[in-house]
């Protein structure tokens, strides 16, 4: 017990290890025990991480569970690892979501073995992102984590996941480029890869003496370079329009459980990047502009101005995009990008508030920051379930056309409640998690970048449409002639049991969200400070 | 009764029907009886809650100062938390007196209309979600909470309104009024936020009852630097959300198109619930149109949507033949009535006519419903019985569709299939006619009904709130000599007009004279359970007029005695100043009574003193607008032609034309020239990489069969990411050891 109390998060994080190797020293053909052995041992680490969250101290905040030792000393790195409010909930999330999206990958037929050792793996790469607080060991897991989601696309994937597999880690891995490269200017300038100390006003690179200046540049180049790096590299995984093209490809091609992954728990490394790393690390150049003297509308056009545009772009085209679909799973996967750019632009608001002179108020800095964290966990609800649902129809259906659909409600009735809530949920139903969210981000930024949040809510708007285009084609209308012949199955007991918690999350949420802000906003005041 | 009964009270009064929803959709789906029962005993449990409340209150005098009611937090933001809770204040109580009557009506009432129906237990859900949502509206203590069961409100008319959702015409109105209304929603939103963002609280007593925090606003400029107040703009953007709801010009549309779900859904729609909702939260921000200026902009905004969507409504209900469409029109120019009379600061005027409107209105629509029961029943009585040249019944099941062969019809067929131009209407009025004799309690409760909306004089409660309204219209324009209330005055004098007229058109069409078609010949009169909720309605209808009746009124007043101006009295005291009670004036009640006496007139002339004939032309189709009319003066089209396609038109080519054939098309080519660049390393990647890609072959061979799968057909992709890989190790030894 005592290596729970001292290593909690080492333990939740390599736990999933465990299982892989427990997947892969069972037989082949024993493909029942490896699946639901699979889902069963990833419960221990969900209860690990509820009990860190039970455990975690609001009063204090900060980080906590902290682990240090030496690790690489040639290059000053360390392994260093712990939580605060905003990667606390991205690690419970985590791990509620992988037994689910693993409920939903029962019906994998080729090499089971193979795919749920990766899903381990994966989850370890990804809760390593969260917990890490040292850049190398950051990037390492983030790094890693591309590649057995890469697997699983390509080789669990539907017609076109060479194409979509391949563009998804070309993609990430150009982006994380230049992120390396930031890493170790970083490194050079501060001398550690510590991330607390970088945080810390004694440690903030190109600050005071933690200055660079190859080539004969300017310490603010490089400090540029590095902001835009990193900018790059997080903006491409949330994704912010114009660099989302990837997503559609991979989530529509990747297995039901990796889209639920990838939508539900990848997508959020982007948005937290930028809390763990591209605020603390720069806290001054949202507020700078982009080019001396350039502004828009007589304001400044800053970073944070081109971030929360980008936002909006994304929220807009987004909703476009989605709604201009003929197949599901691709709608569903738009989608992300329309609800992601919420978090975007709750990170542009927040943001603005880090300047030392900035005249932001920290309120609406904290409830924009708040937001942020709270959507990308009610996204990763609302989108783990909405992929799931894609899943159960396409698995009966063996279609996603959503012109072959229609009035299904009346053969799957069960099928029909459970879309219709977890559709309400992505839309931002208020009762459900997605409203909380998306009412403090507008709230937050509101005050901060007023004309984006307006014309924003153009694209909430549009979030209807596609929401309830899905919803009418799939459910309502005549039962299409085929589906009269050949009746589809109502969901199963495994299905609904995959995605009761999803929704049960998404009302409690929604009902309190309290619940789960009680730990972000702890988490983004000590950000702000 | 203490405040803290009180208090625990209002928690409690919208949780019996929200929980009935959770306990139908859940656990009792399957059972009918056992399903309608849960729905109407939560709701007659939320009525008996709230009517302890009300009567507890309703002779409070500085309820509006003091409302009594408790608070929790909710949502932490940073130092601070965002409190929500419940209260009752005098505009509340009113509310927790009509909302749960209106809505334990229609329940018993849907009890018999929708026994008929596969779906009978999803309907009660649905229907104890929404009675929940309005009540928890109704007592929320701030904008948050209200906003949250506004939206409840908007998924639950979408829900009811597809109810049918395998008919195209069902599923198409839903979304037409979620989307329509979340044109509004979207404004409320920011209208909220920016309440919030400004103030640091949502809570209405704290904002509208402190005259520093209503000054602060109103001192405010507005952002975007739009030249007028924060007051006003906020007031603006929460009126969008009233535009949306209640079915205002421009966001209008999606009204009448409600229909299309079960009858008793109209009634809760129309009446006590959702367009209710609009003018509740518009009445409950007039301290903010206070503020933001007597003769500002948002006060004039206000009053010239209401009285031109009072006219707009009045005019094409004239035109129509559907029953329930002409109530739809005819409830879209009565909230234009009562926006009109907040935009001329007329706020007991627009409160009263809510609450009388909320009353006859539900009776016109039940009645309606019964009327189309009853003419439905007799359409079946005849096919079955071979009298009629009609050959639709087999059209009638092809309406539900599937479900149709699982049990009987009921309201299935409450709206026409629009695919079948040749089935039989029975919301159509030309297939009605001589139902008074066949359905003689429908009649009188519609009657009734309609002579409440025509504002007959003095009998009914339509004419003391539509009185009061013209009362306050003709005191600030003609006496005072505000133009905006003069305008407002006439308009609503002439839509008054109409709006008498098409009543008694509608009156006639459908109950006098003789039987146009087989099916209303044979019509038969409801059931118990549907007509007692009309019965009970008919009597509000008829009497609810009397809590406002103006002290000086002749013989009314020293009627009432003390009783005279109750809801005037009880509500002001939600106002920082007091209204002034108005001298009495004969004008305008001459006006009132000469308009509903003239327009039921001129109904009668042409519509009952000739009853229409089987065949006969409508004689309003002789007027030269009457095309434009019936076709609604075109809306739908033209918001079909600037809006609907075009943005379905860049929905359709976004995704193809910008990410397929700009973005991707970009990054393609920066991937070329990246290529190019790096084939001068050609040699050496070659042999790095092939190393690389061998090795890690190797390794997952070990671990099983599945290694080699890994490796087919993967050659040019692994070359590539390993080409990556090599360049990003490469620069990160540059750098290491430079």
């Amino acid at each position: 017990m005592d290596l729970l109390n001292t290593n909690l998060l080492s333990v939740i994080t390599y736990l999933p290890l465990v299982g892989m190797l427990l997947v892969l020293v069972t037989p082949a053909q024993q493909t029942r025990l490896i699946k639901w052995g699979a889902i069963a041992f990833s419960l221990i680490p969900l209860a690990l991480s509820i009990a860190a969250w039970a455990g975690y101290d609001r009063t204090q905040g900060g980080y906590q569970y902290l682990e240090s030792m030496v690790w690489f000393p040639q290059i000053n790195s360390v392994y260093k690892v712990g939580v605060d409010g905003i990667s606390l909930p991205l690690v419970v999330l985590t791990c509620f979501l992988t037994p689910l999206a693993m409920i939903f990958s029962l019906g994998i037929e080729k090499n089971p073995k193979a795919y749920f050792a990766l899903f381990f793996l994966l989850q370890t790469t990804v809760l390593g992102v969260f917990i890490a607080l040292d850049l190398i060991l950051f990037f390492l897991f983030y790094e890693i984590s591309l590649v057995p989601m890469y697997f699983l696309i390509s080789q669990w994937g539907g017609v076109n996941r060479r194409y979509a597999s391949f563009k998804f880690i070309l993609y990430t891995m150009f982006a994380s480029l230049g992120m390396l490269l930031a890493i170790q200017v970083i490194g050079l300038a501060s001398k550690s890869f510590d991330i607390t100390y970088l945080e810390s006003a004694l440690g903030r690179p190109f600050t005071g003496n933690n200055q660079v200046d190859y080539f004969g540049w300017d310490p603010t180049v490089w400090k540029a370079i590095a902001f835009i790096a990193f900018s790059i590299a997080f903006a491409l995984k949330i994704p912010i329009w114009p660099l989302h093209t990837w997503l559609p490809d991979a989530h529509t091609e990747a297995p039901t459980g990796g889209s639920m992954m990838l939508a539900g728990i990848l997508l959020k490394l982007g948005g937290y990047g930028f809390f763990r790393l591209v605020m603390p690390l720069f806290p001054d150049v949202f507020s700078q502009p982009i080019l001396p003297g350039l502004s828009v509308f007589g304001a400044p056009f800053t970073y944070g101005v081109l971030l929360a545009l980008l936002a909006f772009l994304s929220i807009l085209f987004g909703a476009f995009a989605a709604w201009g679909q003929t197949d599901f799973k691709r709608l569903v996967a738009y989608s992300s990008v329309n609800h992601m750019g919420f978090v975007a632009l709750g990170i542009a608001a927040a943001a603005a508030a880090l300047a030392p002179d900035s005249t932001v108020r920290e309120i609406d800095a904290t409830i924009a920051g708040s937001g942020a964290v709270l959507q990308m966990v009610t996204h990763g609800l609302s989108s783990a379930a909405m992929f799931a649902l894609v899943g159960v129809v396409y698995e009966r259906a063996h279609t996603r056309d959503l012109t072959k659909y229609g009035g299904l409600w009346t053969i799957m009735p069960i099928y029909g409640a459970v879309l219709i809530f977890c559709a309400m949920g992505s839309l931002g139903l208020p009762g459900l998690a997605g409203f909380v969210s998306e009412f403090m981000v507008t709230r937050g930024a509101w005050s901060v970048h007023t004309l984006l949040t307006i014309l924003s809510m153009a694209g909430l708007l549009m979030t209807g449409i596609y929401i309830l285009k899905a919803i009418q084609k799939v459910l309502h209308g005549p039962l299409g002639e085929e589906w009269r012949h050949h009746p589809l199955k109502d969901m199963n007991f495994a299905e609904i049991l995959g995605v009761a918690p999803l929704m049960g999350a998404m009302l409690v949420l929604g009902v309190w969200p309290a619940l789960a802000l009680n730990v972000i906003n702890v988490g983004v005041q000590g950000l702000l400070r | 009764m203490s405040h803290e009964s009180i208090t625990t009270l209002l928690w409690l009064a919208p949780l019996p029907p929200l929980l009935a929803f959770a306990v139908i959709a859940l656990f009792t789906n399957r059972y009918r009886q056992t399903s309608s029962t849960i729905a109407v005993l939560s709701m007659v449990a939320s009525l008996v809650m709230s009517f302890v409340v009300f009567f507890n209150v309703w002779q409070m005098k500085d309820l509006g100062k003091k409302p009594i009611g408790g608070q929790i937090g909710w949502l932490p933001t940073g130092e601070t938390v965002l409190n929500i809770g419940v209260a009752v204040d005098p505009l509340g109580a009113t509310f927790l007196f009509m909302v749960p009557l209106a809505c334990t009506l229609i329940f018993i009432y849907s009890v018999g209309y929708m026994s008929a129906d596969p779906r009978y237990t999803r309907f009660f859900a649905y229907l104890s979600l929404f009675a929940g949502s309005m009540m928890g509206l109704v007592v929320s203590d701030n904008l948050l909470t209200l906003f949250i069961f506004w939206e409840l409100m908007g998924f639950c008319s979408y829900s009811l309104i597809g109810f049918f959702y395998q008919k195209p015409s069902a599923y198409k109105a839903a979304v037409k009024a979620f989307m329509t209304t979340r044109v509004g929603d979207m404004l409320l939103l920011l209208g909220m936020v920016y309440l919030y963002a400004q103030t640091g609280t949502l809570n209405f007593h704290d904002i509208l009852h402190n005259e520093e925090v209503l000054k602060g606003l109103a001192a405010a400029p507005a952002v975007l630097g739009l030249g007028i107040s924060a007051a006003g703009l906020i007031a603006i953007l929460i009126f969008g959300g009233t535009v949306g709801k209640s079915a205002q010009w421009p966001l209008h549309v999606w009204l009448p198109d409600a229909m299309e779900g079960p009858t008793p859904v109209s009634a809760m729609i129309h009446a006590a619930t959702m367009v209710s909702a609009g003018i509740f939260m518009l009445l409950r921000f007039f301290p903010l149109l206070v503020a933001s200026g007597e003769h500002g902009t948002a006060f004039t905004l206000v009053g010239l949507i209401g009285a031109f969507t009072a006219f707009l409504g009045a005019t094409i209900a004239v035109a129509q033949y559907d029953i329930k469409r002409v109530l739809a029109f005819s409830t879209i120019s009565q909230l234009g009535f009562m926006v009109a009379a907040v935009g001329i600061g007329a706020y007991v005027a627009a409160a009263f006519h809510l609450l009388t409107h909320a009353f006859f209105k539900a009776l016109l629509f039940l009645a309606s419903g019964s009327v189309i029961h009853g003419v439905e029943h007799g359409h079946h009585h005849v096919s079955h019985s071979g009298h009629s040249s009609h050959s639709s019944h087999s059209s009638h099941s092809s309406q539900l569709g599937h479900e149709g062969q699982e049990g009987h019809g009921g309201d299935g067929h409450d709206a026409p299939d629009d695919h079948d131009v040749h089935a039989f209407d029975p919301q159509d009025m030309r297939n009605m006619g001589g139902l008074r004799n066949r359905m003689p309690i429908t009649f009188v409760t519609f009657l009734i009904g309609g002579l409440a909306l025509a504002g007959f004089p003095f009998i009914t409660a339509g004419f003391w709130s539509k009185d009061e309204i013209f009362a306050d219209a003709y005191y600030h324009g003609l006496v005072k000599g505000d133009g905006l209330a003069a305008l407002v005055f006439v308009v609503l004098v002439l839509s008054a007009l109409m709006t008498a007229f098409y009543t008694m058109r509608q009156i006639a069409m459908t109950f006098l004279g003789q039987p146009r078609t087989e099916a209303a010949a044979h019509a038969s009169e409801s059931v118990p359970s549907m007509t007692f909720p009309l019965i009970v309605l008919a009597v509000f209808a008829l009497f609810i007029g009397f809590i406002n009746i103006p002290k000086d009124f002749p013989v009314f007043g020293a009627l009432v005695g003390d009783g005279a101006y109750w809801l005037k009295n009880f509500i002001a005291s939600m106002l920082l100043e007091k209204p002034e009670p108005l001298a009495f004036n004969l004008i305008p009640v001459l006006f009132s009574i000469g308009v509903a006496l003239g327009g039921l007139g001129l109904g009668w002339y042409v519509y009952a003193r000739n009853p229409l004939q089987a065949g006969q032309t409508d004689p309003v189709e002789k007027l030269p607008v009457f095309n434009f009319l019936a076709n609604r003066w075109y809306w739908d089209e033209l918001y079909r032609k600037i809006f609907i396609n075009p943005l379905q038109t860049i929905a359709d080519n976004y995704s193809r034309v910008v990410d397929k054939n700009v973005i991707d098309r970009i990054l393609e080519g920066g991937y070329a020239l990246g290529a190019r660049v790096t084939k001068g390393f050609a040699e050496f990647d070659r042999v790095v990489i092939t190393g690389f890609s061998d090795a890690v072959g190797r390794f997952f061979r070990g671990l099983g069969d599945w290694g080699r799968e890994l490796q087919t057909g993967q050659v040019q992709n692994y070359l590539l990411s390993g080409l990556i890989m090599v360049i990003a190790i490469v620069v990160f030894f540059l750098f290491l050891f430079q």
